[in-house]
């Protein structure tokens, strides 16, 4: 074992309450000096104020256009152990559940052939293996195939599909996140290993509008659980919440966008024509109040982070759809969805950014849905329309001949 | 290279989540009836079976050693029949059928360093980027500023004092892998200067029309260096947004003087009540203060302090200003509005105010 350097900044962070990176840096360092040199190009890091990473290099497994980032320290004379300290994106199970069998796995092989550094998870959802040197890239693979686990994605395609837990453990769950996400990891396995789109192009799932996993604002294509019938109501736990203290009028009624609640003092009132599916009456009354039973979900597309024409939050694409295996819809709209914008796209626009250049209304033609009211917060506010049909003067006749 | 490729596939995919799921959830899948927040950071989920679920929730910093995973499958292994999970913001949580199994587990845990909370009306950890630990364009570190946010927020972890959910975010630049656009508060790494344009490797390592086209206020221009094809960059245009960066690597913004922390608050992405919204600026920058940065976590605690005291039960801190009107937020928490504040991207008139509704 390399002595570990000198670090009286990052030692800093060694101290208080919440769980300390550098403990874990020095955990790794233990039995790697590539942990050693981590933590000395860190604190020199912290000391100029500065990052000290090269920009990129392309680095992969064969047969793979994507899943592994290419990082080379700066200062590689200096910190030879992290010249090369490539990531590799491991796509991680649905719903991020593990057992410790898996996992004990994974840390032999990364015990092994990497720094032994780790993030559970990525921001997109990836289990990362973070610092490896080129060499070990295509033997982390040999032996992560054998127990099971891919390659995620990254650059320009499809991102590995994340989603909340759903059914596993959420009574909101209004359609099965865990079974879809599997499914369209499964089903786009090139897309997501073969970059050839304009720019990334990332699904999240999430069973009910509280999004736990942010789909809506942070996937191109956002399914958002939802139901399309009446909420469920138990009068008697709504009326134990009320005895225990609860304020229904105003912590319930009185926070309901939809204004479609009316509390007597025995009995709740829903006119769910109004509701606008919210969740706060259900997350505050869980014992009383469910979704409906006819439950599918919402499909919004074209949320992003702001590089480069700002941030977007998804749009509603369908109000309402069914999910059902084999899930035709949603795999029939997102192939014409990737061939427009395979075609059509400017290089590194992302589908909303391509959405708001050509219009949702043309983008609507191009992948044949039909325009709703849904789709919008209000029609337009501005004249300049784009007219498509017209009359000509002959028409009236040629209609009376027909 | 022949070893690794024999039996070699691809394209299979992750391993059915079915393999991971413990007993209980498999039996009571698609059957859980409701759930009750027993104390912070635990939750039991009950099934139309009568089945119980005990969930506890403890903090995790994202950037773990394989030690510390070992640890958490020893746990596992100890109370749970060696299943667990972790959360879409990097907390790590334990799945028991065993109510007894709780208290002992919550206090291995503490034990571990392991903070245990983040589950109803509390701050949950921070989503969070790479930083100077892994990333070439980070403006400023990401674990070590999340590291002293919630050292300093730890009491609203791991208790539930707060109006409603408060969810912190920290992107180290702008290209926001963490995507924390939509966060109560957002904690962004930013530049300050335009490029500084390496010509000699640009001509090797760059592709000058991609490099130019990447320029969202087209302040990027072809020009000739020393009789060399090169870029040159209009420097009044430059929003310091680094997609040239990204495209040509010989555009670095990183300035240790200049880059720092900008501050952004009342973003949301649940559907409860308001719709989703984003972030908006708060405090334009605060320089780079390594290793604690006092004033990142001061700043931070103001706002939080100051919407925990004023909000209404279950309000968001974006709920709050909205009701309270943003002059009042500016007010009360001392900030000074800036010329940084106003807005000049597309659709920038959009943001004006454009009514009479205004409190004295």
């Amino acid at each position: 074992m390399a002595d570990l350097p000198n670090t009286p900044l990052l030692d800093e962070l060694e101290k208080g309450p919440w769980p300390s990176f550098v403990k874990e840096i020095k955990m790794a360092a233990k039995r790697n000096p590539m942990g050693a040199d981590l933590l000395g190009q860190l604190e020199q890091s912290y000391r100029e104020k500065i990052g000290h990473w090269k920009h990129g290099g392309i680095v992969g497994v064969f047969g793979y256009g994507g899943g592994v980032i290419g990082r080379y320290s700066d200062l590689p004379e200096k910190y030879p152990n992290i010249s090369h300290f490539h990531t590799m994106r491991i796509n991680q199970p649905a719903g991020w559940f593990y057992t410790s069998e898996a996992l004990r796995k994974i840390c032999d092989i990364w015990e092994k052939r990497g720094s032994g550094l780790t993030n559970m998870h990525g921001s997109t959802g990836d289990i990362i293996l973070l610092g490896t040197k080129t060499d070990e890239l295509e033997p982390v693979f040999s032996d992560l195939q054998k127990i099971d686990f891919d390659i995620g994605g990254s650059g320009s395609d499809l991102r590995t599909p994340s989603c909340c837990c759903g059914m596993a453990r959420c009574e909101w769950a209004c359609y099965d996140t865990m079974a879809l996400t599997y499914d369209l990891t499964m089903h786009y396995q090139d897309e997501l290993h073969r970059p050839a789109f304009p720019y990334k192009f990332k699904f999240k799932m999430s069973g009910c509008p509280n999004d736990c996993v942010a789909s809506i604002a942070r996937s191109d294509m956002s399914i958002i659980g939802n139901w399309r019938d009446e909420i469920q109501i138990d009068q008697d736990a709504v009326g134990e919440y009320a005895d225990k203290g609860m304020d229904i009028q105003s912590d319930v009624i009185s926070n309901c966008p939809g204004k479609c609640m009316e509390w007597d003092g025995k009995e709740l009132h829903i006119d769910n024509s109004y509701c606008v599916h919210c969740m706060h009456c259900i997350n505050v009354m869980s014992k009383a109040l469910r979704p409906g039973k006819d439950r599918g979900a919402t499909i919004l597309i074209g949320s992003k982070a702001p590089i480069i024409e700002g941030a977007f939050l998804s749009s509603v694409l369908f109000p309402f759809i069914k999910i059902e295996s084999p899930y035709d819809k949603i795999k029939d709209t997102v192939d014409k969805i990737w061939d427009i914008w395979s075609e059509e796209g400017k290089n590194r626009e992302r589908v909303g950014e391509f959405i708001q250049r050509v219009g949702l209304g043309n983008f609507l033609d191009a992948i044949e849905v039909e325009p709703v009211a849904e789709m919008v917060a209000h029609p337009r506010e501005n004249p300049y329309v784009f007219y498509e049909e017209f009359y000509e003067e002959d028409d009236g006749e040629e209609e009376e001949e027909g | 290279m022949v070893d690794v490729m024999k039996d070699r596939r691809t394209d299979f995919g992750p391993p059915h989540y079915e393999r991971f799921l413990p007993p209980i959830i498999k039996e009571n899948y698609g059957k859980w009836k409701y759930h009750e927040v027993l104390k912070p950071g635990v939750m039991v989920h009950v099934s139309e079976t009568d089945a119980k679920l005990y969930t506890i929730r403890a903090a995790s910093g994202r950037l773990i050693s394989i030690d510390k995973i070992r640890m958490f499958c020893d746990l596992a292994d100890k109370y749970c029949d060696g299943f667990f999970r972790f959360t879409s913001r990097h907390n790590v949580e334990f799945l028991l059928s065993k109510k007894d199994n709780v208290n002992p587990l919550i206090e291995d845990l503490k034990e571990m360093g392991h903070p245990i909370g983040g589950i109803g009306n509390s701050i949950t950890s921070i989503v969070h980027t790479q930083g100077w630990v892994h990333c070439h364009s980070a403006a400023t570190d990401a674990s070590g500023v999340v590291k002293c946010v919630m050292d300093d927020l730890i009491e609203y972890f791991t208790e539930m004092k707060l109006p409603g959910k408060l969810r912190i975010a920290l992107a180290c630049c702008l290209n926001m892998c963490g995507a924390v656009h939509c966060s109560d508060i957002a904690i962004l790494g930013i530049h300050r200067r335009p490029p500084k344009i390496d010509h000699s490797r640009l001509r090797k390592m760059c592709e000058i029309p991609n490099t130019v086209a990447s320029c969202p206020t087209a302040a990027i221009r072809p020009a000739t260096v020393d009789g060399n094809p090169s870029v040159e960059v209009i420097e009044e245009n430059c929003m310091f947004c680094a997609n040239c960066f990204t495209v040509c690597p010989s555009m670095p913004l990183n300035d240790p003087l200049n880059d720092g922390i900008s501050i952004w608050v009342g973003g949301k992405v649940s559907n409860a009540r308001h719709e989703p919204m984003f972030s908006k600026l708060a405090i334009p920058f605060i320089p780079n203060n390594p290793p604690r940065w006092p004033e990142v976590t001061t700043a931070i605690r103001n706002i939080v302090e100051l919407w925990a005291k004023n909000a209404r039960k279950y309000e968001r801190l974006g709920e709050w200003i909205e009701r309270i009107g943003w002059p009042r937020f500016f007010k009360m928490t001392g900030i000074e509005f800036q010329k940084e504040h106003i807005d000049d991207f597309k659709h920038a008139g959009l943001t004006y105010k454009r009514s009479t509704h205004l409190t004295f």
